[in-house]
């Protein structure tokens, strides 16, 4: 990269929206964050939105015949509306606000699938899975004697189509459910056209977009599928909220998962009657001010412009790369920069991606080391563990070279070079 | 890690790290036992010979993982040598930290205490023939708190 190229935003005229990002380490360094895969920082707009609640407004919602309810109602409706558009539903309702991804897959998994997945049947994963799309799919295959299979990724960690049309063509499965954006590798994969393959097979899709949302536009209706899924934490919002997007005929047909109040419209003492959409699917007490600031989150990158997030990550990916294949011993996992989101894990042959991350921390330089939620992807690439890196828009491309210094830093230091004891 | 402790890694831990004590099998070990941390891919076995009168004859380690959870193993197989059981069981979790020197974090400090649990669980493990296949435990590791 030439220092003529211009990058597709400027991360310093957004770094000091985000209070954090002023901080300084333990260390006494700068703090460069690049663990925003795992989670990523709150700006005071989403601060203040919650705050904004809890001070000014905050009641429990669809409930009370008093003003702070109805305001409390009215916003979190606004929200669901807000966040709605972020996806580009159709109707509002077939938004369902979740305690994150994790709880939205497992949804499905036991509503959806305990109605229409039975002994024999096949779902189908790919091998870039996080665990959160693996492990409900396993509780529900044991439940009700189906099988679970993976589709294998290509050398460079890609999904070849071929492959996905052999195995779809093969199993049938009742459900494909895969990542629209690789926790570990990056890897962006051809959402609507995968969704189209299983869709011409009979397979309902879902779509793990917890990757894919922060880093650039979703649009539910051009994917096509029939569940979406994404987290509150990963795109500048709140902990503890996430969105389970369903088409509204499959939602109007699956039955309801957790029970109890708001999502009923009678009891009695012989049974109950769901609620319609949304509800239906928000039993107790809902993440309030978590929606309230997954708006304001949302409202806040479509300021910043979810198209020109995307192609600054790659810029900062593509420099990252550069940087660390000068590294002697150093692998890149996954494919090249431009099939990547904002991503770059890395192995150094002998050297533990423990020690490397510690050693950044000590720089200053948050990354994340281990299996990153993806156990079989790390065993299928023969290795137990990866440094990660990953990119958001308040990075510069002066933390990415400090994170390149670290890492050839730590590799000259972890290396084996005749020491002895004394 | 401050630029003392980068002097403790440079001088302590990974001299251990590189040139491990004992590392590799004990002809004659009277116990043994194995244990990894499935979270990082941290493992490490440990086989000890126990004299008559219950004393550390020798101890030896075998494992793969992070610069910590091998270099303690060799630290601690060097500091039991001629200890006694009664000594090992006093040997205690904090012993074991400060015998690594180097300050950890929590979660780095269960990949330090990986050799020593298996040491603990070593002691009720003799090997008499039967026990060959014992099971391997698995213990956290630094990621126990944030990955599963």
């Amino acid at each position: 990269m030439t220092v003529t190229e211009a990058f597709a935003l400027d991360a310093g005229r957004f770094r000091s929206d985000f209070p954090v990002l002023t901080t300084r380490s333990r260390s006494g360094a700068p703090l460069a964050y690049l663990d925003n895969a795992a989670s990523t920082q709150h700006p005071a707009a989403v601060i203040d939105a919650i705050a904004d609640c809890y001070r000014g407004y905050y009641a429990n919602v669809h409930r009370g015949i008093h003003t702070l309810s109805e305001e409390s109602t009215e916003r979190y409706e606004r929200a669901r509306k807000t966040v709605a558009r972020f996806l580009n539903t159709e109707h509002a309702r077939e938004l369902i606000f979740t305690a994150g991804t994790t709880a939205a897959i497992n949804t499905v998994a036991r509503a959806w699938g305990s109605a229409n997945v039975g002994e024999g049947d096949h779902i189908l994963l790919t091998m870039a899975e996080h665990h959160a799309n693996i492990v409900p799919w396993f509780q529900l295959a044991t439940q009700v004697g189906a099988h679970v299979h993976f589709v294998p990724l290509t050398d460079d960690g890609r999904l070849d189509l071929e492959s996905v049309a052999r195995m779809l063509d093969a199993l049938r499965p009742k459900m494909f459910a895969f990542t629209a954006v690789s926790n570990v590798l990056g890897t962006v994969n051809p959402v609507a056209a995968l969704v189209e393959m299983a869709r011409e097979r009979g397979s309902a899709t879902l779509v793990d977009a917890a990757q894919a949302a922060p880093h650039g536009p979703v649009d539910v209706r051009e994917w096509g599928a029939d569940f979406v899924v994404f987290s509150g934490h990963k795109v500048c919002g709140p902990t503890g909220i996430g969105v389970l997007y369903g088409r509204e005929a499959v939602l109007d047909a699956m039955p309801p998962f957790l029970g109890g109040g708001a999502m009923i419209h009678r009891v009695t003492t012989r049974g109950f009657e769901p609620a319609p959409l949304p509800e239906k699917f928000e039993a107790g007490t809902p993440p309030i001010t978590e929606a309230i600031g997954l708006e304001a989150a949302v409202e806040y990158l479509g300021h910043v412009g979810l198209e020109a997030i995307g192609r600054y990550e790659r810029q900062l990916v593509e420099r990252a790369e550069a940087g660390l294949r000068e590294i002697p011993g150093l692998e890149i996992l996954g494919p090249a920069p431009e099939h990547k989101a904002g991503i770059v894990s890395f192995a150094i042959e002998g050297i533990h991606a423990h020690d490397i991350a510690q050693w950044l921390d000590t720089r200053g330089i948050a990354v994340r080391a281990g299996h990153h939620c993806a156990m079989p992807l790390h065993q299928s690439l023969g290795i137990t563990a990866s440094t990660r890196a990953s990119f958001y828009f308040y990075n510069t491309p002066d933390e990415v070279d400090a994170m390149v210094d670290a890492v050839g830093e730590a590799r000259d230091r972890f290396r084996k070079r005749g020491r002895k004891r004394q | 890690m401050s630029i003392d402790e980068r002097d403790i890694y440079e001088e302590h831990v990974l001299p251990h790290y590189e040139d491990p004590y004992h590392r590799g099998h004990c002809e004659v070990a009277t116990h043994a036992h194995e244990g990894d941390n499935p979270l990082c891919g941290d493992v490490v076995r440990v086989e000890i010979e126990l004299d008559d009168e219950g004393r550390v004859r020798q101890a030896w380690f075998e494992g793969d993982g992070c610069t910590v959870s091998q270099s303690s193993a060799s630290m601690l197989m060097e500091r039991i040598e001629g200890m006694t059981v009664e000594e090992l069981k006093q040997f205690s979790a904090e012993d074991m930290l400060a015998l690594f020197q180097a300050s950890l974090t929590p979660n780095r400090q269960k990949c330090c205490l990986l050799s020593w649990r298996v040491l603990q669980a070593a002691m009720h493990s003799p090997i008499d023939g039967e026990d060959e296949d014992a099971e391997v435990d698995s213990f956290g590791g630094p990621s126990l708190s944030e990955e599963s």
